[in-house]
């Protein structure tokens, strides 16, 4: 087996686990910088659009290595797609699947289901939920908060940061409250 | 150009989000719906490795490659992390992402995130117009 035949097989999660802790000393070892990418778009708003508002009137440029590293991601999700077998059927929990195929969503063989996550949904309901105020709750919340998954969950939790640990428990307060009651009003809507 | 290092720690970072399939909607859904431990796995080993790599740099006061020495900032904590993690979690439920996995979701060929991108750009936005408006 070649090396590249071994990377395209699914992971094991403790193997995605080790490379994501990883990146944190990688990262503060290549010139003391911290892992943080929602902070990637506070520094699009100040480089595009600062409007005079003084949140966005910071010297972004000093950060212009994390707009690297996020097109860096971009990058690597198309090499994941095209050489590396990344957008491979997902092996979803059973109890998930039962519960989706209520809303309708049926296809398992992408990473993301395509019943959602199409241009054709783009002026629906479907599109408006999905993509532009679950996009917003994203970007609000994460400044909001002060950083999303990486720079509090990971980054803050590996500094043994009290308030990332505090973020985090939010971050899963919400989530389990949108999956769990918001999402399936959603598709009751959508489906209705 | 010094910052073609971030951009391969970069190229890394998304292969691996897209392999431990953490950019999945499926495998988010699944965490909020306590049906499978794969992101808690991956998560939970992340935390563990970074924990055990920043006691490492700390205690032995190894320094970047280049000599400097090593000093991470800490966070403050303010209401915004109880109210502005309440509702990425929210959002995050919803679009199956936080704001790495976007980046690898338009890569991977879902280009319809773009969309979901520019929103969350458009959030952020909001937030600064707001923020001395909002409690902290």
């Amino acid at each position: 087996m070649s090396i590249i035949q071994f990377i395209q097989q699914p992971w094991h999660w403790a193997v995605g686990g080790v490379f994501i802790g990883l990146t944190v000393p990688l990262l503060l070892l290549l010139g003391n910088k911290t892992l943080g990418i929602s902070s990637t778009l506070r520094q699009i708003c100040a480089a595009c659009f600062p409007a005079d508002i003084s949140f966005f009137k910071y010297d972004w440029k000093a950060q212009a290595w994390n707009l690297f590293f996020v097109g860096g991601i971009l990058i690597g999700g198309i090499l994941a797609g095209c050489f590396l077998e990344g957008n491979a059927p997902v092996e979803v929990a059973a109890a998930t699947q039962q519960r989706l195929q209520v809303y309708h969503i049926t296809d398992f063989s992408q990473l993301l289901p395509i019943e959602i996550f199409n241009w054709n949904n783009l002026f629906t309901m479907k599109g408006l939920i999905f993509f532009v105020i679950g996009g917003f709750l994203v970007g609000f919340g994460t400044r909001y908060a002060g950083g999303c998954t990486s720079g509090h969950s990971i980054m803050g939790l590996s500094n043994l940061q009290w308030p990332s640990l505090v973020a985090t428990i939010c971050f899963m307060a919400g989530g389990f409250f949108s999956a769990n009651v918001i999402v399936p009003w959603i598709f009751k809507l959508l489906n209705a | 150009m010094k910052n073609m290092k971030y951009l391969l720690a970069g190229i890394l970072f998304g292969i691996v989000l897209v392999k431990a399939q953490v950019i999945s909607w499926f495998r988010i859904q699944e965490m909020f719906q306590l049906t499978s431990f794969h992101m808690y796995g991956v998560i939970g080993t992340g935390v563990v490795v970074g924990i055990f790599s920043v006691q490492v740099i700390k205690r032995f006061g190894i320094k970047t490659f280049d000599g400097q020495p090593i000093a991470i900032p800490s966070k403050k904590f303010d209401k915004g992390q109880i109210y502005g993690g309440l509702i990425f979690g929210i959002g995050w439920a919803i679009t199956g992402a936080c704001p790495g996995p976007l980046f690898a979701q338009i890569g991977l060929g879902f280009t319809v995130v773009a969309v979901t991108l520019i929103s969350a750009i458009a959030g952020t936005w909001v937030y600064g117009l707001l923020e001395k408006k909002l409690p902290h």
